[in-house]
């Protein structure tokens, strides 16, 4: 048994510690640290990608103990993809939080990144429902002292309101296991695959409430209408670095929905029958139009960037509500895609706040590093709102493409193109008004001019717009593994039996505990 | 014995949610704390109410099912950390703004522009 597969989780929870017990004070070697616990995260997503790609499905039993009894963690394409996702992502936001000296402006940054690293990690790579709630409440929690951190009113303000509203979303995920429990006798993913088939027709009660209950959960995580209330106000006053960071936290509620929705309650299961026809779609819908009607309405830029975070997830939330391959398949594009667009939007914004006063969409004088500046909106905004050349508008041929079989085929190309041009005239309104009418507005004489962002955010941000660039330009191989992923999803058997015949310590074949 | 669980469970989660509700943060918190409450007993009684067995395989015949007794433990110390966090910030929120409204507040700008859903 190889032991690759938890150093995502191991190695930033070691780091964290390390980084709190021994380099409390000194910022310079938490950089370090920091920086290097990034690139290995790199370095070992990138290797258990490669070990997933040819469909092996990695197990790792924890303690040794056989996976019914004990928790898991599974390696298959889709985790170890999401994984190599959340490294690089993670890395350029380091770098743009230390080229920027956020992490400089209040304490702790990099352990409580660090301990946010080892939550979504785990949520990614866990097989177990429990422990796919505490991985999350480990990430929730570190994303708590981040979302506050530097203070200030304002955003202690908008983290209660986030807190609050993660803590009630937390609730729900315990009375949906709890359900879970009392139907199927089991938390282990891939022996609920086997238990929810045995459940009797007749009484089916249980189940169905939980996994609508299950999907609340998710969807509040991944920001679908009418749950995505917390997202605006929390994304925007949250740190630039920490929003950019948390551009992959609503995707962990994607993963779940697909996780959870492809292996335990497969789109053609009677006892759900309809769950994503009826009641994912509409939502998801109705999120792509609201995120993009409101990155129309949004008066401050970093509140539009927010918005167009819950627009993308409307679209990936559309894709996967086909639930069939071509869906899946398009719907993981744009995620990649969707998660380095919406970060790279985030530090953007935050670039421009550097020499003006506000974020409000008004012409004020001209930002230091503007030209620069802009032309890094130019590209993520075009990425954002789909336009050719770049991966936002492959991503969304994919969808129209795949949505052309099913039923709801008018209402998907209607609201996907519609928005697609409200949110390209809300970006480009946005980018003239902060960019170009900028010089028309004077700088009062007695005020000092800003300092231009340091070298090492745009580093940050060219990396990951450059990430973009690759995304569009190796489309092709890319939809090919994403088709992969898909064919793995929804095959499922592989990953339930290479999890439940795996033999632990004390393994007795018949030992059926409940 | 079902039916005196089953109805602490819909109370609490009754007065919870009620509380939740509200504008202001204590109650919040209190709803909150009463829903955790709520779920933890929940979670215990989804391994079925059993009284006076013991929570292991042994040669009695009956046993009361070990694994929600671990999961409420998570859940307690997860929820009981988690309150004790946002008891911490709403206190600075509540502080730095004199105002402890959990929603947020009208922007200044509004008298000059249209409102917008920037909220």
């Amino acid at each position: 048994m190889t032991h690759w597969i938890i150093l995502p989780i191991v190695l930033p929870a070691f780091l964290a510690a390390f980084i709190i017990l021994a380099a409390n004070y000194h910022i310079g070697i938490q950089r370090v640290i920091s920086v290097a616990g990034g690139l290995g995260l790199v370095a070992v997503g990138a290797g258990l990608s490669w070990q997933a790609s040819d469909g092996t499905v990695t197990l790792y039993q924890l303690g040794d103990w056989a996976a019914p009894f004990g928790i898991v963690l599974v390696g298959d394409r889709l985790s170890t993809l999401m994984v190599l996702l959340t490294a690089v992502l993670a890395l350029f936001v380091l770098l743009y939080a230390i080229g920027s000296g956020w992490d400089n402006r209040g304490r702790h940054f990099h352990a409580l990144f660090q301990f946010q690293m080892m939550g979504i990690m785990g949520a990614f790579l866990t097989g177990d429902l429990f422990n796919l709630f505490v991985f999350f409440e480990v990430l929730l929690i570190a994303s708590y002292g981040l979302m506050i951190h530097t203070g200030g009113t304002v955003r202690l303000r908008a983290g209660v309101q986030y807190v609050l509203f993660n803590l009630l979303g937390s609730t729900l995920f315990l009375f949906a296991l709890g359900a879970i429990y009392a139907e199927t006798g089991t938390l282990n993913m891939a022996d609920l695959a086997q238990r929810v088939q045995l459940i009797d027709p007749t009484g089916t009660v249980g189940i169905r409430v939980a996994a609508v209950l299950l999907l609340m959960v998710f969807a509040i995580k991944a920001a679908v209408v009418p749950l995505h209330f917390w997202l605006p106000s929390s994304y925007a006053e949250a740190p630039a670095p920490v929003a950019a960071l948390f551009a992959i936290m609503t995707k962990v509620g994607a993963y779940a929905i697909i996780r959870v929705y492809t292996l335990i309650f497969p789109p053609d299961l009677d006892v759900t029958a309809g769950l994503h026809g009826w009641w994912l779609m509409p939502a998801a819908l109705a999120s792509l139009a609201i995120g993009m009607l409101g990155v129309l309405a949004a008066r401050q830029l970093d509140r539009l960037v927010a918005f167009s975070v819950i627009g993308s997830m409307g679209m990936v939330m559309v894709s996967i509500a086909l639930f069939t391959p071509a869906g899946m398949t398009a719907a993981l594009y744009y995620i990649v895609h969707s998660t380095l667009a919406a970060g790279a939007l985030f530090l953007i914004s935050d670039l421009v706040r550097t020499g003006r006063a506000d974020l409000e969409l008004t012409a004020q004088p001209p930002i230091a590093g503007g030209a620069l500046t802009a032309a890094m909106f130019f590209v993520a905004a075009i990425a954002m709102a789909g336009l050719p050349p770049l991966s936002g508008f492959v991503g969304k041929l994919l969808i129209l493409k795949a949505s052309f079989d099913s039923g709801a085929v008018v209402w998907v190309w209607a609201v996907i193109l519609i928005s697609s041009l409200i949110s390209m005239v809300g970006l480009a309104r946005a980018g003239s008004v902060v960019f170009w009418k900028a010089h028309s507005v004077a700088r009062d004489e007695d005020e000092p001019l800003p300092l231009a962002p340091n070298a090492l955010s745009y580093v940050a941000v060219a990396g990951l717009l450059t990430l973009l660039v690759g995304h569009t330009v190796f489309a092709g191989p890319i939809t090919d593994y994403t088709a992969a992923i898909s064919n793995q999803l929804f095959a499922p058997d592989r990953y339930v039996s290479t999890v439940l015949e795996t033999p632990g310590k004390l393994a007795d074949p018949k030992g059926e505990g409940h | 014995m079902e039916f005196l669980v089953a109805s602490a469970i819909g109370i609490l989660t009754a007065g919870g949610l009620y509380l939740v509700l509200r504008l202001r943060t204590f109650p919040v918190i209190m709803g909150v704390s009463l829903l955790t409450y709520a779920v933890n007993v929940f979670l215990f009684a989804s391994g079925r109410l059993t009284v006076g067995a013991p929570p292991i395989l042994s040669d009695a015949a009956r046993y009361t099912d070990p694994l929600p007794q671990a999961l409420v433990l998570t859940a307690i110390v997860i929820s009981f950390g988690m309150t004790a966090v946002i008891v911490m910030i709403s206190l600075g929120a509540y502080l730095g703004a004199d105002d402890d409204h959990v929603d947020d507040p009208k922007p200044q700008s509004d008298t000059a522009n249209q409102p917008g859903d920037a909220q």
